[in-house]
């Protein structure tokens, strides 16, 4: 099963390693990770996407616990949360196509930011599935390039990770 | 006081009471060694590899309560530690390896003797350091020892680039550290700690299984008192010998891969055991799914959280200290009045007698050829159990944890979970600085020896004056034993032809050797050897060359399905629980 980590960790040089090397290290899967520093400079938040069963994600919450520079992890499925992902996304964008383009992005939400006479570039946001769609949608024969930041999660209302 | 990087790391090491540095010279810790020699609160012992300083740091560890430190140069002398650093990690041992680094300019250019040091350390190491800035020197060892030596133990590497070791910074160490990304728990989950008393007396099979987190935590004297107290039967795993006198009745032997018969089927048939500081691992409890096959309550004690429902499922796990959480189990236990079925645990007792009975260790020393069990077992009447052994890994390394009974904790000094050949001799000579006032044996065969045979040199250099029995059959024992039992005695590459000849190599490094032959000599040999208290005695025992390490749970076998000694073959082949009144646990 799919699950969200959120991970405090020290913003160290060598920190995002360790949890890296521990995921290839016992064979355990990574989605996605995203990671970036936090309103305190000296702390980094990383969100991990994995996938495996409950012991599994249980194994893999204490060996990153064990990581010294880990200060705290969550695993954001065990109650309501928000997932989003940020895509870029160039497409091809002439002839009938490029009105087709402008109403799809429209339809997703999404929002051109950049703008040739052959290409758009298509900025979208949503959680990882919602990007998934709009790539299924799209005629992949169009796609130029696509770029995604992997997901971000936090957990609804009054649930805060924080030290 | 300003002082230079180098200076900063003598001055850290002496803080910590640090004893000696076992470590090797290079360019880029020449500036730390100029500073060693300009002090005197600590020694250096010079090893001919720095594999061996690391085992040798990390024997001094294992056999005191104290901290072992090596030292080597960049490239070539941290990538010749790993195997040592390996070694300590998966047994938990605190230990601090200091790496000279390239200078910081120069990192990432593929300079003179760079490695990553940080990068390839970071799997086998419990945390790394690279050290950029001369002011965060002291901060950083202070660090290190913390985390080597609280929580679950283990090894710490500190990368020191050469500028670093140069330039000058204040010096002050830190009293204390404080990490908000590190805090281990040492007290049990009180909760916790009453169920599993709960559980302890209801128990009509019980089993006390104890590994090296006891003897890492110091565990051994609660152990005790817990067994003493329950009149429960307790098995240690190879690495928790000691942990619990080998000698007591209530010890039914080592469990495992070649564990007693007893150990073996009261593991898999008791209704509540005990972990204290184990594992579950593979070489322990051999598969899970067989493990589990016959139900059981297990409680869990250990340190490290992901350790607990790693392997097995457990009832009741209990993170902390296994001496804390014994001492409060105790405590409970003091005022608990409820005690398990008096009836059942006898009956219980009656059936592991019945295991016991036809000795699985017991074997037949014929007249013509020396077995590897007698030698053990004549050297442990001599020392009166009383010695340090160590081992390297192997056949011999089984008859070792077999056929000597350790008696107290630090006594048993043998790499467990790396299973690596080469370490008995630098082991014995770290666990000799480390115990002077002791007898340290290190029991080793004529193939793992070789593996790092020119530490003789060191020994003779900083007089260690340890014994070695090299149990010489002329194989890789175990390798041999595999063979014979699972490839259809195909021996591909497990003889070891063109052996030197072992007595003239120690003489030449300036030792006593000694070889045996004969049953009737090993006696006399022994109690000559340990009687020269001043000299390193090598005596080569040349032994049966056939001898196989029973019982024996195969791969993928379950502890009730041993390959057993000749003497028991005719024993069911899957001994099964005997139908008695156990009651219902509920």
């Amino acid at each position: 099963m799919r699950h969200i980590l959120s991970i405090l960790i020290e913003n160290e040089a060598g920190a995002l390693s360790r949890v890296a090397g521990l995921f290839s290290a016992r064979g355990y899967n990574i989605e996605s990770l995203s990671v970036a520093p936090t309103e305190d400079p000296t702390l980094s938040r990383m969100t991990i996407v994995t996938s495996g069963s409950d012991d599994i994600i249980e194994q893999i919450t204490k060996q990153l616990n064990k990581l010294i520079e880990v200060v705290k992890v969550i695993d954001l499925h065990e109650a309501e949360h928000i997932e989003r992902e940020l895509m870029l996304i160039k497409v091809r964008a002439t002839g009938k196509e490029r009105e087709e383009m402008k109403r799809m992005a429209d339809i997703f939400r999404g929002r051109i930011i950049d703008v040739t006479e052959k290409t758009y570039t298509i900025e979208l946001t949503g959680p990882g599935a919602k990007l998934d769609a709009f790539i299924q949608a799209v005629d992949r024969s169009v796609i130029l390039e696509t770029v995604r930041t992997g997901a971000s999660g936090i957990g609804r209302g009054e649930r805060i990770l924080k030290i | 006081m300003e002082l230079t990087g180098a200076e900063i790391v003598a001055r850290c090491l002496a803080e910590e009471g640090v004893e000696y540095v076992f470590g090797y010279p290079g360019g880029a810790v020449l500036e730390i060694y100029d500073a060693i020699f300009k002090q005197d609160k600590f020694k250096h012992i010079l090893v001919r590899h720095e594999q061996a300083a690391v085992h040798a740091a990390d024997a001094y560890s294992r056999s005191s309560n104290k901290i072992g430190v090596a030292l080597v140069t960049s490239g070539p002398g941290a990538t010749n530690a790993i195997t040592g650093i390996a070694t300590a990690h998966l047994d938990s041992i605190p230990m601090i390896v200091i790496s000279g680094q390239v200078a910081t300019p120069a990192i990432g250019l593929d300079a003179f003797q760079e490695v990553d040091m940080v990068g390839i350390t970071r799997p086998c190491v419990k945390h790394n350091f690279l050290v950029k800035d001369v002011s965060e020197l002291a901060d950083t060892f202070k660090k290190a020892f913390y985390i080597a030596t609280t929580g679950r133990p283990g090894p710490v590497v500190i990368d020191i680039p050469k500028d670093v070791t140069q330039k000058k910074a204040e010096f002050s160490y830190p009293n204390s550290v404080s990490m908000r990304s590190y805090t281990p728990i040492n007290k049990g989950h009180p909760g916790q700690i009453k169920k599993a008393v709960q559980l302890i007396s209801e128990a009509k099979r019980p089993l006390i299984y104890v590994g090296g987190g006891a003897v890492l935590s110091d565990a051994s004297a609660q152990v005790t008192e817990l067994v003493r107290t329950l009149d429960f039967p307790c098995t240690n795993t190879l690495m928790g010998l000691g942990a619990y006198p080998g000698d007591d009745p209530k010890f039914i032997g080592m469990l495992g891969m070649h564990g007693t018969y007893e150990a073996n089927l009261a593991m898999q048939y008791c209704d509540v055991l005990i972990a204290i500081g184990a594992r579950f691992d593979d070489r322990v409890i051999s598969m899970p799914n067989h493990f589990l096959a016959s139900p059981k309550k297990i409680i869990h004690i250990d340190v490290d959280p992901s350790s607990i429902a790693k392997r097995v499922k457990v009832d009741v796990p209990i993170v902390g200290n296994c001496r804390d959480v014994l001492e409060e189990m105790l405590a409970l236990l003091r005022t608990t009045p409820e005690r398990p079925d008096a009836d059942a645990l006898q009956t219980w007792w009656k059936q592991i007698e019945e295991w016991r009975a036809p000795n699985s260790l017991r074997y037949d020393q014929p007249s013509d050829i020396i077995k590897p069990q007698f030698v053990v077992e004549t050297l442990h009447k001599l020392t009166n159990g009383d010695a340090i052994i160590t081992s390297d890994v192997g056949q011999h390394q089984m008859f070792a944890a077999q056929y000597y009974k350790f008696k107290r904790p630090r006594q048993w000094i043998n790499s467990g979970g790396l299973g690596t050949m080469g370490v008995g001799l630098p082991y014995a000579m770290g666990a000799k600085l480390a115990n002077p006032e002791l007898d340290v044996v290190c029991i080793t065969g004529e193939a793992s020896i070789q593996m790092n045979i020119q530490e003789l040199s060191t020994a003779k250099q900083y007089h260690t004056p340890v014994k070695i029995v090299n149990l010489n059959n002329g194989y890789l024992g175990m390798v041999r034993q595999w063979q014979e039992m699972f490839y259809e005695n195909r021996y591909a590459e497990s003889y070891v032809d063109a052996l030197p000849d072992f007595v003239k190599l120690a003489e030449a490094y300036g030792h006593v050797g000694m070889r045996i032959s004969n049953p009737a000599d090993v006696e006399g040999a022994l109690r000559e050897a340990l009687a020269l208290k001043d000299r390193l005695v090598f005596m080569d025992f040349m032994i049966d060359p056939k001898t196989n390490v029973f019982p024996m749970v195969g791969n993928g076998k379950g502890l009730n399905q041993m390959a057993l000694p000749p003497h028991m073959r005719h024993l069911q082949q899957t001994p099964t629980l005997k139908e008695r009144d156990y009651g219902n646990l509920s």
